[in-house]
């Protein structure tokens, strides 16, 4: 479980966080939502630590991330996978050795056992037979597809996921979000997705937490998302009128 | 302009810090280091030479020239080229032409994994990026570029050899005399010197200008562009520096 409290962050004089406070469940997939400007990415990189917050404290379970020595520090992050947004693969680097570079810098695994773990990494994520390519020769799903890989190979507890389905066609977004799902309760681990895709919201928000100007507007789940009063959390899951129609037709057959 | 100055002088000192901490993996650095060897002195050998070759016999046919009406003896031309080229022309053009090659490499590398989130993966997987973009190129630097300026030294040498000697400036004796003559060893440490700081230089401020890039690829360009420019200028300052330093 991740806990932040009162995370505030600001750039010279322009506040992007203003005191968020939210928890991130264990074995569920963790929305953090909201426009584009809201303050999600930056909120994903103070929960990894590539940025530190102005205020406030994370709690990785009973660790508070901030008051980490760097020694301690690397070693929490070996418990924490991240897919990027554009899947940062190294590109000179062919898929096998990008899903083994964590377990070539951080393990004594023999070369067997590190190919036995990388093959069972890619067949996890139904990729066989692409150890020997480059990222280049594959396909935006299947960069996805390595990037959840190479993040999965240490057994993290924590999974980050900044916009997984950015730029990917819907089938191939549900895959990956049926892979990311799949994936947490497998191995009971805390995953935070950063999203503005609605199927994602709709599909396998166990916990979602809807950013709106650096402020914690709403949380909730799926399920309350179709029947929650608030207005900006409406604006932005039915922006299209077609959208709109579709939740009134649905809220008028459940009998509302 | 000069808070600028030392906010970034700061900060290189600071990353350098950090890129000489102890490797979480050694043979991981060890890997990236013969790799940097390879892209670094293979990759650099043939323009090395190819600059070295007319270095040599442009300085042989310059002085050739100046002293053919004197009093001075032919055979000085050897001479003449073997000190020059040993200490000034072979590290500081070869640097020079280093810096140009391989720092503004360095600086493109850096700052597109930089841009690309490459570094921001790395971080996460609790990889000291510093450390390991940095320590294995300016290792490699250390070792291989006072070979490389040892290499041009001796290219250079033949190159003189080449545009006096068939040409009838001297003839083959005469060179082989000058050359032989008036040997200085020490001369050959202020080369390895040189080469070594040039090393540093060429290698450090590139891959600071492409660590701390920010933007897209007018930025990128920006850090490459820089990281030659400032490198270059650092070498002359340098070799400036170790001239007084080494003779006075």
């Amino acid at each position: 479980m991740i806990r932040i409290e009162s995370i505030r962050k600001s750039f010279d004089e322009v506040e992007v966080l203003k005191g968020v406070s939210a928890s991130f469940e264990q074995g569920k997939t963790n929305l953090i939502i909201g426009k584009s400007g809201a303050g999600k990415t930056v909120m994903l990189k103070i929960l990894v630590g590539l940025l530190r917050p102005t205020a406030g404290d994370i709690w990785y379970d009973q660790t508070n991330f901030g008051q980490l020595d760097k020694r301690q520090l690397r070693e929490l992050r070996m418990d924490v996978g991240m897919l990027f947004q554009g899947s940062a693969l190294f590109d000179s680097m062919t898929v096998e050795e990008n899903v083994r570079f964590p377990l070539d810098m951080f393990t004594n695994k023999t070369a067997k056992e590190k190919l036995d773990r990388v093959n069972y990494c890619l067949e996890r994520v139904n990729l066989e037979g692409v150890n020997r390519k480059y990222p280049s020769e594959t396909s935006g799903g299947m960069q996805k597809r390595i990037g959840i890989a190479r993040s999965i190979v240490l057994e993290p507890k924590y999974l980050f996921c900044d916009e997984p389905n950015s730029g990917l066609d819907p089938t191939t977004a549900l895959l990956i979000d049926e892979l990311i799902v799949d994936i947490t309760r497998e191995n009971n681990i805390t995953t935070v997705i950063n999203t503005h895709d609605m199927n994602s919201v709709m599909e396998i928000g166990d916990n979602i937490i809807l950013l709106h100007l650096g402020e914690l507007t709403w949380t909730g789940n799926k399920d309350e998302v179709l029947e929650s009063d608030n207005q900006v959390l409406q604006d932005f899951i039915f922006a299209s009128p077609f959208l709109q129609r579709l939740r009134r037709a649905a809220l008028s057959s459940s009998g509302e | 302009m000069n808070l600028n100055f030392l906010y970034n002088f700061g900060r290189y000192l600071v990353l350098l810090r950090t890129a000489l901490s102890r490797p979480e993996k050694f043979s991981m650095y060890w890997k990236e280091t013969m790799r940097q060897m390879n892209d670094i002195g293979v990759g650099s050998l043939v323009i090395v030479c190819l600059i070295s070759v007319f270095i040599g016999a442009v300085t042989a046919v310059q002085f050739a020239y100046q002293l053919q009406d004197s009093f001075v003896p032919s055979y000085y031309i050897g001479y003449i080229v073997r000190d020059s080229t040993i200490i000034e022309l072979a590290p500081t053009i070869t640097c020079l032409v280093l810096a140009g090659k391989v720092g503004s490499n360095i600086a493109a590398e850096s700052g597109g994994m930089r841009q690309k989130e490459h570094i921001d993966a790395m971080e996460i997987m609790g990889v000291n990026t510093a450390a390991y973009l940095i320590m294995p190129k300016l290792i490699a630097a250390l070792f291989v570029i006072p070979l490389l300026v040892c290499t041009a030294a001796v290219v250079s040498i033949g190159g003189g050899y080449l545009s006096s000697v068939p040409t009838g400036w001297i003839t083959d004796a005469e060179y082989i005399r000058g050359v032989r003559s008036f040997f200085e060893p020490y001369y050959v440490f202020m080369m390895f010197v040189k080469a070594i700081v040039f090393a540093f230089i060429l290698t450090t401020v590139p891959a600071y200008q492409g660590y701390y890039v920010r933007g897209g690829s007018i930025e990128l360009g920006q850090a490459s562009t820089q990281a030659v420019v400032y490198s270059d200028i650092l070498i002359l300052l340098a070799d400036y520096l170790i001239a007084i330093l080494l003779t006075v």
